[in-house]
């Protein structure tokens, strides 16, 4: 099993940073053979998917000598114990029981807007996400709730926030797509496509700005910067992949290339599909990755969050995924081929991981169970505490809207500065 | 970027050196960007901050536009004796000044946008500090202004107190998004987890000829994003005082300047000092009707009061400087003592400044008015860049004149 991990096809970006010209690596007729999303095809048929193995095998195309030598020399990276095994497993489950529930309530009217669910992607956060400490920060899309979880941020508060309560991880003020937790360093769902990217460049600029001005020399924090196929066609994403190379910040790009910008496919959407490419224009190494397997997707995370960590600047990764769902529980999803979403749905990653965990003897069938059921409970717990938790009062309409009441115009003394009754009712009671 | 000698040539005028163009040891700026062909080839910034351009024309353009701009700061103008206390800079100085004191008080702080490093800023506000803090504490970005934008929240968020520059306030309309969804609203909706004490601030208004894009006046714009104050500086001792305070608000502020205004000279204590960032600024008390305005149209409506006052008028001028929250109880107290308002700005007539402030004043203080509020605004216009057109498309000293008098009838 493990072999078919292993990678086997890299490609060396011009590499800017990394400089052994003696090896020439740069192949670029490599890097057109696997892709999913083939430019000749709009919709990428049976003739790749029907070829597990030689896609399994080109899955990761890649990336800089750093990462080729290193797999070269062993692929242990792809090994992982039982208790990583069994945390990665409950990681993905949660992420997936999560979301089913969350569209049961939102069909049973207990939340409301638009819901982003985030089936079938779990590999790509969890993969990532639970490789970070807890100092690492991590930026977000709409869909944004299975990142939360992965990051730490307890199921509770996710929900009661999707409930619209004060228990919320944002006191009900967020809601689905603006999920934040300043403890677990969750810097947000951000709602319109790319601009989550600058603020996530920002943060990492702060890493180094602590460890290059303020002299905090074990500032070595990392950020993960979350977004889809769409977004690698907006501005935002060029921008910042130019500044986060070009200052070398500690920041990974993660594209969840789900092959659906709503109901504009990819392939329709961009000249070149190949959205790891665009990391070597920059200067900085691009991979793509089989997004559906958690263990790969591990694997470059590691590598990638070690390049930042390390302080050798960002990398941009491409995973290679599929949302089960509809964009969002508003989306009839009637326009992707269902052949295409049964070929993914037997890729389900969750399955994969079970499968590989106990074909490889790292769990049994009974442990995961237990994980399965102790996550139902989990969730369930979950609603039960959404669901008993308080409604915001009118009180807190007004509060956050400044982080100093002064922008209301109260003054020092906590009174407005203007007391004419007209003035003060009405607008803010802090 | 074609914006950027407009200010400085402005100087000629305020400068009391004489020319002096060729001195190797002094900053020389090539007008390597100039999209116009100006003749202007050339400004020298003495360290002493006087400046001189290098084109007869340009020059006698800049003279009768400055004494447009500032005609009315004879307290300042006349102070030459060293003896004085204080200190006379120009705004784009004090600016600095504030900038430097503050990066000085907090590692914290830093400033990123276009050209603000080794260029020094594209009107000086940031000259020298890159040297003195290093390319990281005084970041020069690519031109993405919608990302560095968001890159400068996102640090706010995280721990620093980062300074934006817009090179032009205009340029800012690229960073729409990041200054509504994430500078205005990010803070609300991580339910007050997140703060984002940012300063955004750069040159805006309508200069002299800059054309249609470089003269806009964006607070018409900004003010209705929630969760974010506004601040207009016109004098140097202002500017200064509010930079510093605005770097120290834990609110996102927009710091307002004025491409007219950066050589305004004015001597200003030694000692710190910081302004309320919401409040008004009393300018000439007065008994008459009140007059509410800020930034450059300050120095168009104290023209206007010396004509007023020759003419037996008594009026009140406030410079509203917090553009939000307004400081009704500045505005309040001189309502109920004049009972007559008139509203000078350079804003949009349509969903301007003035507008909303309208709106405030008649909700709050209705009862104490005894006429009609009367609102002088730009023209809903593109600004033309023919020089007539431009001045037909702002208000003019005459036309305050006679919208007193009709309002003091």
């Amino acid at each position: 099993m493990a072999t078919a991990y292993s990678p086997t096809n890299f490609v060396n970006p011009l590499s800017i940073n990394t400089r052994s010209h003696d090896k020439p690596l740069f192949d670029p007729l490599k890097t057109t053979t696997s892709f999913l999303g083939s430019t000749h095809k709009l919709r990428p048929t049976s003739l790749q998917f029907n070829q597990p193995d030689t896609h399994r095998r080109s899955a990761v195309v890649a990336v800089s000598d750093v990462v080729k030598e290193k797999k070269v020399k062993s692929s242990s990276n792809l090994l992982i114990t039982k208790e990583e095994g069994l945390e990665l497993y409950e990681d993905m489950i949660l992420g997936r029981a999560f979301e089913d529930m969350c569209a049961q309530m939102y069909y049973r009217g207990k939340m409301f807007g638009f819901v982003h669910l985030y089936n079938g992607q779990e590999a790509v956060s969890t993969g990532f996400i639970r490789l970070l400490k807890k100092e690492d920060s991590v930026v977000s899309t709409y869909r944004d709730h299975v990142h939360a979880l992965s990051k730490g941020v307890p199921a509770r508060e996710v929900m009661s926030e999707l409930f619209g309560r004060t228990t919320g991880c944002c006191r009900g003020q967020g809601g689905s797509m603006h999920m934040f937790s300043k403890e677990h360093n969750l810097l947000g769902g951000f709602a319109f496509i790319g601009e989550g990217i600058p603020v996530a460049t920002g943060a990492a600029f702060s890493s180094k700005y602590r460890r290059e001005v303020l002299k905090e020399a074990d500032c070595d924090h990392v950020t993960l910067a979350f977004f889809g196929d769409g977004t690698c066609n907006n501005g935002q994403f060029f921008e910042c992949l130019n500044m986060a190379a070009l200052w070398k910040l500690p920041i990974v790009f993660v594209v969840e290339n789900n092959l659906w910008a709503i109901g504009m496919s990819h392939l329709r959407a961009t000249s070149d599909p190949q959205i790891y490419k665009k990391g070597p224009a920059f200067g900085m190494p691009g991979v793509h990755v089989d997004g559906m397997d958690v263990l790969k997707v591990r694997e470059v995370a590691q590598e990638a969050i070690g390049r930042a960590r390390r302080g050798e600047g960002p990398t941009l990764v491409e995973c290679e995924t599929y949302r089960f769902r509809g964009h969002s529980l508003a989306d009839p999803d009637e326009l992707r081929d269902p052949d295409e979403k049964a070929r993914y749905a037997a890729r389900d990653p969750i399955t994969a991981l079970k499968k590989h965990l106990i074909e490889s003897k790292l769990a049994s069938e009974a442990e995961l169970k237990a994980i399965e059921k102790k996550i139902e409970e989990v969730v369930e717990d979950a609603v039960e505490f959404a669901d008993a938790s308080p409604h915001p009062a009118r009180s807190q309409l007004l509060e956050n809207v400044f982080a100093d009441p002064k922008g209301f115009g109260i003054g020092p003394d906590g009174r407005y500065r203007c007391e004419d009754p007209k003035f003060t009712e009405g607008t803010a009671h802090v | 970027m074609a914006a950027i000698f407009q200010g400085i040539g402005a100087a000629t005028a305020l400068s009391p050196t004489p020319s002096n163009f060729f001195d190797s040891k002094k900053l020389l700026l090539p007008s390597r960007r100039s999209l116009s062909g100006r003749k202007a080839s050339f400004v020298v910034v003495r360290s002493d901050g006087s400046t001189n351009f290098g084109s007869g024309s340009r020059s006698q353009k800049a003279q009768k536009l400055i004494t447009n701009a500032v005609a009315t700061k004879p307290d300042s103008a006349a102070s030459t004796s060293a003896s004085k206390p204080g200190h006379e800079l120009l705004l784009f100085e004090a600016l600095r000044e504030g900038l430097e004191e503050e990066m000085d008080r907090d590692p914290n702080v830093c400033v990123m946008g276009e050209d603000v490093g080794h260029y020094g800023g594209s009107y000086k506000v940031t000259r020298g500090l890159a040297t003195k803090y290093g390319d990281l504490r005084v970041l020069d970005t690519p031109i993405a202004e919608n990302s560095f934008t968001g890159m400068g929240i996102g640090a706010a968020m995280t721990g620093l107190r980062p300074i934006v520059e817009g090179m032009n306030m205009g340029f800012l309309l690229l960073a729409f998004n990041q200054i509504s969804n994430n500078c205005g609203m990010l803070h609300y909706t991580s339910g007050g987890q997140f703060k984002i004490p940012i300063v955004i601030r750069g040159p805006g208004g309508v200069g002299r000829q800059l054309g249609a894009e470089h003269s806009q006046r964006l607070e018409s714009y900004f003010q209705s994003i929630p969760g974010i104050q506004m601040v207009a500086c016109s004098t140097p001792y202002n500017a200064k005082g509010l930079m510093k305070a605005a770097i120290r608000s834990d609110n996102p502020v927009i710091l307002f300047e004025h491409v007219l205004l950066y050589n305004l000279k004015e001597r200003i204590p030694d000692e710190e000092y910081i302004c309320n960032l919401e409040e008004a600024e009393m300018v000439r008390p007065g008994e008459h009707v009140t007059i509410l305005t800020y930034s450059r149209m300050r120095y168009h409506v104290m023209q206007a009061a010396k004509t007023l006052v020759n003419k037996g008028y008594d009026p009140e001028v406030i410079d509203i400087r917090s553009l939000k929250p307004f400081d009704l109880h500045t505005i309040g107290n001189s309502i109920k003592k004049t009972h007559r308002v008139l509203i000078v700005e350079e804003c949009m007539r349509t969903g301007g400044i003035g507008a909303s402030l309208t709106a405030a004043i008649t909700e709050n203080f209705h009862d104490y008015l005894d006429a009609p509020i009367v609102c002088l605004s730009s023209q809903d216009v593109p600004t033309p860049y023919a020089g007539t057109l431009e001045e037909w498309t702002v208000v003019q000293p005459a036309q305050i004149v006679t919208a007193v008098e009709q309002l003091c009838q």
